[in-house]
């Protein structure tokens, strides 16, 4: 009934809501659901840096030990699975994960962008954002481009001065034994450190796991995990630098 | 005491905006921020310079009206506290004050320091109430409701709609103002009906306009009314149980 | 003007459910062949829009808002009365009716506030089922507490943010309708006129404080829901945008103004820190429960609260009225606060309060207790004095809080102009001279959940078969050019002073002549300095900018020019008002104790005046008001 047109100044959505996607896949089409996938993604790559670093750690055994474990990944699941069958199911799934959390990441990303598009012209002063959450987009891809590095170098041998197939104690102390390959494990490490401060925390946010009482535990089980996880990580091409492991 | 300010000026949303730097002299400690800008203005207004345009209203940190970045914080130093309430004793002689308006692309901004934040009420449009028409209410004390669960409700209803969450949060994200109205409705009695449909409906009105939460933890800070990201968790948590409820509402002949 | 109240005839308990009998409905078919404007969205306008809408009628809200959550109604912390007896402590709807009409000091009409007292406990289940989280017992029933002026516990409360949760309840189901397509909402839309068309309201004309655009509404009836207009004083409880331009422009436009000086001054408010105060905050009145005031009996004492012993303080209330004590009504209370400063014994730097003290409190109940009822009041407090009043008392002073006057209303809300209604603070209202703690919200809520939606109705039931006059009318585009030829005139004048420097003097004068205390030449002094301030307003006022894009000094500009026109009426109000009645204290007329001295003899009826035209004054129209059921007595505290 108004003489002239409406002059409420709607807000346009910034985002373009997708068409629905049958259940499940619907979830991956938000951010809340996004989120989801990437605490679930992240959890796995934590449960493979674990298992990574605990049967890194028979390096300080020795040759035969660190090979006879990795043997002992090819073979796991005899006799009721093919060799290597398991391993690559693992792999897959792992790939999966990584692809699925870049991803989702990457779309996240994106999106913030749209939201926020312009900063603040002054400075801004953070009491609580720190510098592993606000540097999550730059340790991510760190990492990730490491990730290919450390395949090429350990798995596939492409980047290896001597890879031997199966002799994994001869091509981590080969690889190593270069400082300027050692200095970059080191960093990658710390870089995915950064990385895993926050997320390992963040997940807990992301999947609605808290409860008062239990809240101030999720930073100490981040904290704790990351060093865990790293503190042995970046031991290894010191150790060989220094000559404890070669 | 005497204060430097330097405030952003802009005509209009499309204009060129710019910071000028203002003096505001004989500043009394028991002053709020907006009386500052009172006094600013006052003298602008004497010489001639439109005065600048701020949001406020009721000045006693409810009507969620006044916000303006100070010094890089949302609503400014004070903790659990609405510029309004921002008194100047938190601030020296002699200080240099930046004034800036909240930004994200959902807020466009209208003039100097006023943005519009309609957004936020096309999300509570999308879900953010308890369908009840007038008249059909049952007797109050029908529906017992735990105090710990009335009071865990009340923290989250608490929210005065002001927007420093999206102003502080680096990724303009609204998780903080939709999660606490979600968990208001969400955790009592009443809203149980709605609850699913809430949910879902509200996730993706927020996400039209506003970023993803990265748990910062900013917005929990800024928030004049100290709520936590634990309502962030909670609208996580619901979400995703929203997405399978739904799904199954949906199977039995009702639309998502 | 004849002033029909519409009260209809029968038992008083009978009469609302008698008169929606006899009421006329609108079929659902046709219902949404009518269109209803609501101007204002804080309790009473958000609640009879979301309401009307819920009913199938097209509903268009105006809020000068930039969003109707933001109404001065989510202020109001203290809670919210109903006659739901939950505490067995002998309430009743009768008892609530009585309490209302001897608190309003007998110049409210009874059949409303029986009606007000029936509703308040629709109110409390329908907030309930809306997910307003009111205070609970362990047990999971409702909560209550006491208030000032009664002896029983019907408070229902949300810590201390009642106001806040029972907005956005209303706000939240106004905004489900506007999902809907039901309501049509404008905000940052400012009402300027009332139009009318053969005596009827037929529309408004708005502008777009966003874009300066000047445009009209139509619609069968118009509600106003716009609040009061306690910001005459300048400083006052009431949020800085609160203003009566809405309801002044009706009744310059013939909608009869009813007991303007009934206005009320809360007695815990933090006291002014200096002349930059902008507005006062108030500490709710439900610290007064726990909390005990004093001064100190000696008026050159310097020490500070603590150091003064018990024997040398004044608990001045407790030894005035040990009946009540600290919760004596608002009235009384504030009076007593101003006769103690007035006498040098005010305390703080200014000398400008009284000692609110918790410290036999949190000895009795300790000190999480008290958090718990009153943390966030205390917080506030300390955040705008820089004191914790958990160690040191707080430090009150009365303030400009609720007006009792408005528009005059019929039975079912309509103004003097068919078509016209008026909801919540903006109307007369129920609450008679004084207004009792937690009776706003309550009288807010029934109008606008449950007055309005039933004789709207009836009104539009008459209309049935007509459309809205269309927005081309003569009517329309006069008022429209009389807004733009306003707002033309206040950005050409070229004077020298901002609109807040003559909002801060008409205040003062308002304050010291119109106050607390009244006197009948201290009234005709107010009326002189008045219109010579208005004179001065109208030469000098400068205002920056342009009219087409936001400029709060353009708005306030002409919020201010109608102040000038209401304090004068408010004067005259109080100058013809011979005798001391709640808010409304007469020098001349006090009992010889000081007590405000009634004359219902000469005065019983509300005053309702008639707008005369620019520069002539208002003629007085009364309204007779019976009382069968409470019969008028001295009140007494004591």
């Amino acid at each position: 009934m108004a003489t002239q047109s409406s002059t409420e100044a709607a807000v346009r959505p910034v985002n373009r809501r997708p068409r629905p996607m049958p259940w499940p896949l619907n979830i991956y089409q938000t951010a809340v659901g996004k989120k989801w996938v990437m605490a679930i993604t992240g959890l796995m790559e934590i449960g493979f840096l674990v298992m990574h670093m605990l049967g890194n750690l028979k390096i300080y055994l020795g040759a035969s030990a660190l090979n006879h474990y990795a043997e002992g990944l090819r073979e796991f699941g005899d006799p009721f699975a093919p060799r290597e069958a398991v391993l690559w199911i693992l792999r897959i799934g792992l790939l999966v994960a990584v692809v699925l959390h870049v991803h989702a990441a990457f779309s996240l990303w994106r999106m913030n962008r749209r939201t926020h598009p312009e900063s603040y012209r002054s400075k801004r002063d953070y009491i609580a954002a720190n510098w592993a959450s606000r540097t999550m987009r730059w340790t991510g891809p760190i990492v990730l481009l490491f990730i290919f590095y450390h395949l090429s170098d350990l798995t596939f041998g492409g980047q290896n001065p001597s890879f031997q197939n199966g002799e994994v104690y001869h091509n981590v102390v080969a690889s190593f034994s270069r400082p300027s390959v050692a200095a970059f494990y080191v960093i990658a490490n710390l870089a995915l450190g950064v990385h895993l401060f926050h997320g390992a925390w963040s997940m807990f946010q992301s999947m609605g796991i808290n409860s008062p009482q239990y809240n101030s535990l999720r930073r100490v089980f981040a904290v704790l995990l990351t060093i865990a996880i790293i503190g042995p990580n970046i031991s290894f091409p010191i150790a060989v630098q220094l000559g404890i492991v070669g | 005491m005497n204060l430097t300010l330097k405030v952003w000026r802009q005509a209009g949303p499309t204009a060129p905006g710019q910071f000028e730097t203002y003096e505001a002299r004989d500043i009394s400690e028991d002053m709020s921020f907006l009386e500052v800008l009172d006094v600013v203005n006052e003298d602008l207004n004497d010489r001639g310079i439109e005065p600048i345009a701020f949001e406020h209203d009721c000045r006693e940190g409810i009507c969620g009206s006044c916000g303006v970045m100070i010094n890089g914080q949302a609503h400014g130093p004070g903790f659990r506290t609405a510029t309004c309430q921002l008194h100047m004793r938190l601030f020296k002689d002699g200080d240099s004050i930046t004034v800036e308006p909240w930004r994200a692309a959902s807020f466009p901004l209208i003039r100097d320091l006023v943005v519009n934040r309609s957004a936020f009420d096309r999300i509570i449009e999308s879900g953010g109430f308890i369908s009840v028409n007038t008249g059909s209410a049952v007797e109050a004390n029908m529906i017992p409701i735990p105090k710990v669960v009335s009071d865990a409700a009340m923290d989250a209803a608490e929210c005065i709609g002001c927007g420093a969450c999206v102003a502080s949060c680096p990724n303009g994200a609204a998780s903080l103002f939709t999660a606490a109205k979600m968990q208001h409705l969400n955790l009592l009695p009443q809203g149980q009906a709605e609850r699913w449909q809430r949910t879902q409906s509200m996730v993706e009105t927020m996400e039209d306009f506003f970023g993803s939460c990265t748990s910062h933890g900013e917005c929990q800070f800024a928030c004049p009314k100290g709520i936590s990201i634990d309502v962030i968790a909670y609208m996580n948590r619901d979400y995703l149980k929203s997405m399978s409820k739904n799904r199954k509402l949906g199977g039995q002949g009702l639309t998502t | 003007m004849e002033l029909k109240s519409a009260i209809p005839e029968g038992p008083i308990e009978d009469l609302w459910d008698g008169h929606r009998f006899n009421m006329r409905l609108v079929n659902p078919a046709n219902k949404r062949r009518f269109n209803v404007i609501v101007v204002g969205t804080g309790l009473a306008g958000a609640s009879a829009a979301a309401s009307l809408a819920e009913l199938g009628y097209g509903v268009t809200v105006f809020s000068y808002h930039d969003s109707p959550r933001r109404a001065h109604s989510i202020a109001a912390q203290g809670g919210i009365n109903a006659a739901k007896n939950y505490q067995n402590d002998g309430d009743s709807i009768h008892r609530l009716f009585y309490d209302t009409v001897k608190g309003g000091d007998f110049r409210s009409r009874e059949a409303n506030v029986y009606r007000l007292a029936q509703l308040s406990v629709n109110i409390i289940d329908q907030c309930v089922a809306q997910g307003v989280p009111f205070a609970r017992e362990y047990g999971g029933q409702l909560e209550n507490r006491s208030f000032g002026g009664v002896q029983v516990s019907r408070t229902f409360y949300a810590r201390g943010q009642t106001g806040q949760q029972l907005l956005l309840g209303a706000y939240q189901a106004l905004m489900r309708q506007v999902g809907t397509g039901a309501v049509t909402l404008y905000p940052r839309t400012e009402m300027l006129d009332l139009v009318t068309v053969d005596g009827r309201a037929v529309g408004v004309t708005v502008r777009d404080l966003q874009t300066g655009e000047i445009s009209s509404h139509s619609a069968h009836a118009v509600i106003l829901a716009t609040g009061g207009y306690g910001n005459v004083y300048y400083l006052s409880t009431n949020a800085k945008k609160s203003n009566a331009t809405a309801a002044w422009r009706a009744h310059k436009k013939g909608a009869a103004f009813a007991n303007p000086c009934f206005t009320q001054i809360h007695p815990t408010c933090i006291p002014a820190s200096g002349e930059h105060q902008s507005k006062l905050t108030l500490m709710s009145e439900s610290l007064r429960n726990d909390g005990r005031i004093w001064v100190p009996k000696d008026e050159t004492d310097q020490r500070s609260p603590s150091d003064i012993p018990e024997a040398e303080r004044d608990y001045y209330l407790e030894r005035q009225y040990p009946a009540f004590g600290n919760l004596v009504p608002r009235d009384v209370a504030s009076r007593a606060a101003k006769r103690q400063v007035d006498n040098g014994r005010g305390v703080g730097p200014l000398k400008n309060g009284v000692y609110l003290d918790f410290g036999s409190a949190i000895d009795r109940l300790g000190q999480p207790e008290i958090e718990e009822r009153y943390g966030n009041l205390f917080e506030m407090y300390d955040r705008i004095t820089g004191e914790d009043p958990y160690e040191t008392p707080m430090r009150i002073y009365p303030a400009t809080h609720y007006t009792m006057g408005g528009l005059w209303v019929d039975y079912n809300l309509m103004s003097s102009i068919p078509g016209l209604f008026v909801g919540g603070e903006a109307n007369f209202s129920d609450h008679g001279a004084n207004r009792l703690g937690a009776s706003a919200l309550m009288q807010g809520l029934a109008d606008g959940y449950f007055v309005l939606p039933n004789t709207v109705s009836d009104y539009l039931a008459g209309l049935l078969g007509q459309g809205a006059v269309g927005t081309d009318h003569a009517a329309f585009r006069e008022s429209r050019a009389e807004v733009e030829d306003q707002t033309k005139r206040y950005l050409s004048n070229k004077g020298t002073h901002s609109v807040d420097y003559f909002h801060k003097a008409l205040g003062h004068i308002v304050w010291e002549k119109i106050g607390m205390e009244r006197t009948a030449t201290g009234l005709q002094e107010a009326m002189r300095d008045i219109s010579s301030l208005r004179e001065d307003f109208r030469r000098d006022v400068r205002v920056l900018g342009s009219g087409e894009s936001l400029n709060d000094s353009l708005e306030k500009a002409g919020r201010v020019a109608d102040f000038f026109d209401l304090a004068e009426l408010i004067a005259r109000d109080a100058l013809h008002r011979e005798e001391s009645c709640g808010g409304h204290f007469r020098v001349e007329h006090q009992t010889e104790d000081g007590e405000a001295a009634r004359d219902d003899d000469n005065f019983s009826y509300v005053a309702a005046w008639e707008w005369q035209g620019e520069g002539k004054p208002q003629i007085l129209n009364k309204e007779q008001l019976e009382f069968e059921h409470v019969h008028p007595a001295q009140r007494s505290y004591k």
